[in-house]
This record gives C-alpha cells, structure tokens and sequence, in this order.
C-alpha cells in the first residue's frame, strides 16, 4: 500500500430536492507512472491508482479509469444530480489492490 | 565525414529510424481509437476539450472534456510515451457529461478527446497543448 493516501472530497452539505451539485475529490497518490527512473537508472515500478468511482444511494455517478498520465494526487470535478437526501461513496482502486473509500452525506432543505 | 557508400548507408538507416518514431506514437494512438471505437468512423460534434494553449508544467495540466450527450469520454495524449490518460463514464446520477482533472505531458502535443454518445457514434475533439517542462520524468 501506498503511503499516506489521504481522500478529500468536497460535497456541500446540503441541496434542493432536483439540484444539480458541484463534487471535487482530490487523493493523495504519488501515481508512480512507471516511467521514471531512480538514480542507478532503475525503473521505478508504476504504482497508481488505476479507477475511481462515486456512487450515490448505489447508483452510479461516474466511473473513471486512470492510466499512468493522470498527475501525482489524482483531482476529479464533476456533477451530480440530487433528487432525495442520501450518501455519496466515492472509492478508489490501487494497482496494489488497496482500496481507499469516502462517503459523504447530503441532507435536502 | 567522407561521403563513403557505407556511410550514406548509415545516414539514410539513420534517418529512416527518426522518420519511424514519431509514426509509432500515432499508431499506438490510432490503436487506443480503435479499441475505443470498435472501427468506426469518428466525427466531429457535441464534444469540447478545454486545455491550456501553454503549459508551463506538463507535470499538471488542467484539462476539462464537456459533452451533452456523451456516455463515456476517453482522453488521450499523442505525444506520451503511452497515449492513454483517462475514460470517463457517466451513470445514471451524473447530471452533466462535464468533467475536470489534471494530466501529465510529457511535451508539446495534441490533447484528443473521443466521445461515445448516447446514440452509439463518436465524435472527436482536440486541443495543441505547448508544454515548457515535460511531466514524464527522465
């Protein structure tokens, strides 16, 4: 696993019933391309995140694969419709297998 | 360096190579496409690529792929050692086909962005990124 993988998500806390809201989520990943190589000239081995997913009340908003040229801490801004109160899960899938999860709720009012 | 008939040999294997390079990066570009597309033909249409004219880091480059009736959007970056960035899907609770991350380039190039719409075709989009300083590492 890579170290010090940190989700920040960005969701407003609340929304009209039918609203269109803004989400930005942003993870701490070196998002090693597998490209570089360290002083001896060794390749440095890829290790990224290679897809992200955000759900909300299980339904999909959007399903993204990544491939090594997406930058070091991965940022994603995209938009969600809101038609009741529920959660967000947002999950992303290591090349290591690690899988790091947010969630976050929206109330209606 | 005399002009022998083995040294013209050399110059001429020499620049055949050269030549080949930039033709392999477009053919693995090509092959992203076809996968992608399945073969077929890509239009122009409802599909918008925003990225800078000028990057003064190709370690982070802001690019937003805008659609209104895309399905899913795969964005690639001919001059990158491997043309893949990134496909984005849209479910059922996406509320815009409108998305934003940050890419790596490893120089000046073509950003392209193909689209799968909700009818089955595709269209292109794409933007002349100039890049100062390469993201790819050495």
């Amino acid at each position: 696993m890579a170290s010090g993988v940190k989700p920040r998500v960005k969701v407003p806390k609340k929304a009209a019933a039918g609203d269109v809201i803004t989400i930005k989520t942003l993870i701490s990943h070196k998002m090693e391309s597998g490209q570089r190589k360290d002083k001896e000239g060794n390749v440095i081995p890829r290790s990224i995140i290679n897809r992200f997913t955000c759900d909300f009340n299980g339904e999909n908003v959007v399903d993204i694969k990544l491939e090594p040229a997406i930058s070091t801490n991965p940022f994603f801004e995209f938009e969600a419709k809101v038609p009741e109160a529920g959660e967000f899960q947002f999950t992303w899938y290591d090349d290591d297998g690690s899988v790091y999860e947010a969630t976050k709720s929206i109330a209606i009012g | 360096m005399e002009l022998t008939r083995r040294n013209a040999i050399l110059l001429g294997a020499g620049a055949v190579l050269a030549s080949g390079l930039p033709a392999l990066a477009s053919t693995a570009t090509d092959d992203a496409i076809d996968t992608f597309t399945g073969g077929a033909a890509v239009g122009e249409g409802d599909l918008k690529l925003t990225a800078p004219e000028i990057a003064e880091n190709g370690n982070t480059v802001p690019i937003e792929v805008a659609s209104s009736t895309a399905v899913e959007i795969m964005v690639l970056a001919t001059g990158n050692p491997t043309p893949s960035v990134a496909t984005f899907k849209f479910g059922s609770m996406a509320a815009t086909r409108n998305a934003s991350t940050r890419i790596r380039l490893a120089g000046t190039q073509d950003v392209v962005a193909i689209a799968k719409l909700e009818d089955g075709s595709f269209v292109q989009a794409s933007s002349a990124v100039k890049v100062t300083i390469g993201g790819c590492g050495g």
